[in-house]
């Protein structure tokens, strides 16, 4: 039961709950758009709430994967509330239609929750601050607010907000256009500083948080065992045998569906503990039906064969050819980066419980696209949408990888298959070897000089991967990319080498990968030319051949940054050390890196990495801090790694074989932000594309090693 | 199965283990202790790392059988209110990301702490290499630990 003021003409409800509790509502236009103004359906997309004992709390709608948000997002209402950070409580939302997009992917959260998160928190204070004005008798523009509370000074009278929280709910709701939201870094008290992740109170003390922390009454586990080529199906099993296993409750087939991200046949086992349902295993037999065996020799064969073909050609500015014809001096290289896995530190898992009466199913789900999720079960299961309830759990790691949700409807399948509450465990073996791997690519270049030393024609044959004549998820490449765009003469061909392998996205899908080969070729054109890397890149981001393929202005600026404080060019290193520098724009964000690399003959250390990164204001310095330490180590630990297969099947099976960097090689991390009014964007992305490069072109000034493939053990780098 | 009297976080649990179960899996599903995580399941990863008399040890290896009368401590029994110099160490420097490898890091920072009150970043290096963090917290981590030495020798400064 809630009193209401209703505004119509705004996205906003202020209304006081029966407890005494303001709430303050910001609806999202879809919502609007939709015509939905019925106002028992109305739930806000996002809410602040201000107790009777001043408690705040701020509701965190998107799932939490370790970018920060559930800590940033609410810092922005507090900003904007001007509240004690200390009075502020997160409430994890579950999924719901009215909260609009609910993903973490795609660095969008900071973008798409900019306006409504000022908004919420702006009103909020706005209708206080009347409250408390109207109870004075004084001008609402005499008075201010700050640390909870509304002041006049010319009186020295202060109200704190929760003695204003009946008569603030009782004005009308402010019309959006009228709040002055604060948008300049200047203004910030809360925001741009260094606050502690809102979980790390739970983490650091191990309460259960994750998917797989979840335990209820009467819960087993489950293992479900794919074929090992992708797509497999089951001809038989010996799941009687499966079924006498100590402890082993359930073991069976599952069908399944040629949905490559959806429900995949395979065989389950279910016990009263995890460890006894995986240990059940090592005595499963299974005859697979597979129909490919796909291989990295394969799929090197075939793209040796694309590379002398024309390609599709998906750009063509001025001649290159001919410009090529002309030039002074002709440059090319070709550059290989493999597939690689996401290695989530959390292997995939979700728990759920199947109400065969209701036809309704709960699930406990670790996802960075639960909706995608519910979609996926409602189509597989027959369950209606509305009957499936999808509770966040924290993520262990997404970085793309949880934007499929294979295991959210695996679990689902398993519960409702058992009758019983289940959690499904992947083993680390089931995650590398089932996993949306970033796909591999061939870089073919060739770029024309002229008499200025200036990249007038840049050829690039793409040889990326395919099925059935289209790109695979996370294989394409736009043709509005850089350099396209800011060398006249300018083409891209694509080839594709067919596979049946399963791909997505990954970590700035793309840009982690090419943004390594185009940087690493620009070096190599700068050195044919005699310039500088620095002077080279500033260069050809000062002029464009009609739309500019990104914002020359903020891009040059974080490469100066970064350049300045690693002191390049000022800096006389010793010849077995070396600087490279690399540049990228994706996501909203621009970053630049500067890496210092110290060499023992083929063995080389990064000692540390300058970045400068421009994404708007900062909102939580540390979770911004964060992303982009934790970006360059992730690029360093990636260009070390490489999943291959054979016979349709991952050769790697655990880290052991697929082993991520360890703190001994983490180089030390610098990060400088450009602040300003712009839009803030996520940094969950950005800052990793420029790291590799970085890295490589470091590795050339210090050891004359030019990396063109990678991991960099096939060029005979190692890391100390 | 087997009955077995395992010790942990100063409490003694009778249990009825499987043959051959690892004490992680113990742990987390017989005693709903979920602070200790899986990630590798062959002692290569550390995520799963408790102490055992005090020296960190990977619970996803170890048959729980062979733990008894040995004092166990995990995650959840280092601090229960987290303040431990280790765990406001982790928390003033904000290390966690996910958060999903952590409680292996902390574990393994305590025990290089309790042998090595003063560790330069050689050292934390050695110690900590073991325990790997998919998010890349780990210049954070070197911080941390100094940050805990000196939280710790301020503590014990106090109470001398
Ligand atoms: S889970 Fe035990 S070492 Fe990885
Ligand atoms: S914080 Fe995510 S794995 Fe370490």
């Amino acid at each position: 039961m809630t009193q209401q003021t209703i505004d119509r003409r705004s996205f906003l409800r202020i209304s006081l709950l029966t407890s005494g509790a303001l709430v303050v509502g910001v609806a999202s236009p879809g919502w609007l758009e939709a015509g939905e103004h019925d106002d028992e359906r109305w739930v806000p997309n996002l809410y602040v709430r201000i107790d009777p004992d001043g408690t705040i709390t701020i509701v965190s709608k998107n799932p939490e994967a370790g970018q920060g948000v559930k800590t940033a997002f609410p810092m922005v209402v507090a900003e904007c509330l001007n509240v004690d950070w200390r009075d502020v409580k997160i409430e994890q939302a579950p999924l719901d239609d009215r909260y609009g997009r609910q993903v973490v992917g795609g660095s969008r959260g900071t973008p798409d929750g900019w306006n409504d998160l000022r908004v919420a928190g702006t009103a909020a204070c706005h209708v206080l601050t009347r409250a408390a004005a109207g109870q004075w008798g004084v001008a609402a523009s005499a008075c201010t607010a700050s640390g909870g509370a509304i002041h006049h000074e010319a009186s020295g009278r202060s109200l704190r907000y929760q003695a204003l929280l009946e008569a603030a709910a009782r004005l009308p709701a402010p019309d959006v256009a009228d709040l002055d939201l604060k948008s300049r870094p200047e203004d910030f008290t809360l925001l741009g500083t260094f606050v502690p992740g809102v979980d790390n109170p739970q983490i650091l003390t191990g309460k259960p948080l994750f998917g797989c922390d979840v335990r209820l009454d009467g819960m087993l586990y489950a293992v479900f065992e794919k074929c090992p080529t992708f797509g497999g199906r089951v001809r038989r099993a010996n799941v009687e045998q499966i079924r006498s296993q100590p402890g082993v409750t359930h073991a069976f087939v599952v069908e399944g569906t040629d949905n490559a991200a959806g429900l995949q046949p395979g065989v389950a086992i279910v016990a009263e503990t995890w460890w006894e349902a995986n240990n059940a295993r090592r005595h499963l037999r299974v005859d697979w039906d597979t129909d490919h065996a796909d291989s990295t020799a394969g799929y090197d064969t075939r793209a040796e064969a694309l590379r002398g073909e024309r390609g599709e050609t998906l750009r063509a500015d001025g001649d290159v050819e001919r410009a090529l014809d002309r030039s002074k001096q002709l440059v090319e290289a070709s550059y290989y980066y493999p597939f690689v896995a996401h290695a989530n530190m959390e292997p995939q898992n979700c728990t759920a419980r199947f109400d065969a009466a209701q036809n309704r199913i709960e699930l406990w789900a670790p996802s960075q696209h639960p909706r995608g999720g519910r979609e996926l079960i409602a189509a597989t299961l027959r369950i209606p949408e509305r009957n499936i309830h999808v509770n966040l759990t924290r993520i262990g790691g997404g970085f793309g990888r949880r934007l499929r949700n294979d295991f959210m409807v695996e679990a689902a399948w398993i519960a409702r298959e058992t009758g019983r509450p289940v959690q499904l465990q992947w083993t680390r073996e089931d995650d590398l070897g089932h996993d949306f791997y970033r796909p591999a690519a061939w870089h073919h270049f060739r770029a024309g000089i002229d008499d200025a030393g200036r990249m007038q024609a840049f050829d690039h044959h793409f040889v990326t991967f395919g099925s059935r004549g289209r790109t695979v998820s996370g294989a394409g490449l736009s043709p509005g990319h850089y350099p396209a765009g800011l060398v006249k003469n300018f083409r891209l061909r694509q080839s594709l080498v067919e596979t049946n392998v399963p791909t997505g996205p990954w970590r700035s899908p793309g840009h982690s990968a090419y943004c390594w080969a185009y940087q690493g070729f620009f070096d190599e054109v700068a050195l044919a030319a005699g310039r500088d890397a620095l002077e080279f890149r500033l260069d050809l981001l000062s002029r464009h051949y009609g739309e500019p393929p990104l914002d020359l202005e903020r891009t040059s600026d974080t490469l100066r940054l970064a350049a300045e404080k690693a002191g390049w060019g000022r800096r006389v290193l010793a010849a077995n050390r070396g600087l490279g520098m690399a540049f990228h724009f994706d996501h909203g964000g621009f970053v630049s890196h500067v890496a210092e690399v110290e060499a023992d003959g083929n063995r080389i250390r990064v000692d540390k990495v300058w970045s400068a990164a421009d994404v708007g204001p900062i909102l939580n310095l540390s979770g911004a801090r964060n992303q982009v330490e934790g970006c360059v180590v992730d690029a360093l630990s990636t260009a070390q790694l490489e999943i291959t297969f054979a016979n349709g099947a991952v050769e790697q099976g655990n880290f052991d074989d697929y082993e991520l960097l360890r703190i001994g090689q983490a180089p030390e991390i610098e990060c400088h932000f450009i602040q300003s009014e712009n839009s803030p964007t996520g940094l969950g992305e950005p800052p990793i594309a420029a790291a590799t490069p970085a890295i490589t072109n470091a590795i050339y000034a210090a050891t004359g090693k030019r990396i063109r493939e990678l991991p960099f053990s096939r060029a005979g780098i190692a890391l100390l | 199965m087997s009955k077995v009297t395992l010790r942990i976080n100063g409490q003694d649990h009778k249990l009825d283990i499987p043959a051959g179960m690892p004490l992680l899996w113990a742990l987390r599903d017989k005693l709903d202790l979920v602070g200790t995580k899986y990630s590798c399941g062959i002692g290569t990863c550390g995520t799963c790392t408790v102490l055992v008399n005090g020296a960190p040890v990977r619970s996803c290896v170890m048959p729980a059988t062979g733990m008894a009368g040995m004092e166990i401590t995990t995650i959840e029994g280092l601090d229960s209110d987290g303040a431990h110099p280790v765990q406001r160490a982790w928390n003033d420097e904000d290390v966690p990301q996910c958060g999903y490898c952590q409680g292996g890091q902390i574990l393994t920072a305590t025990a290089l702490l309790r042998d090595n009150p003063d560790p330069d970043d050689e050292a934390i290096d050695g110690a900590m290499s073991g325990v790997m963090c998919r998010c890349g917290t780990y210049p954070r981590i070197r911080k941390a630990i100094r940050r805990a030495a000196r939280y710790a020798a301020d503590e014990s400064g106090e109470t001398s």
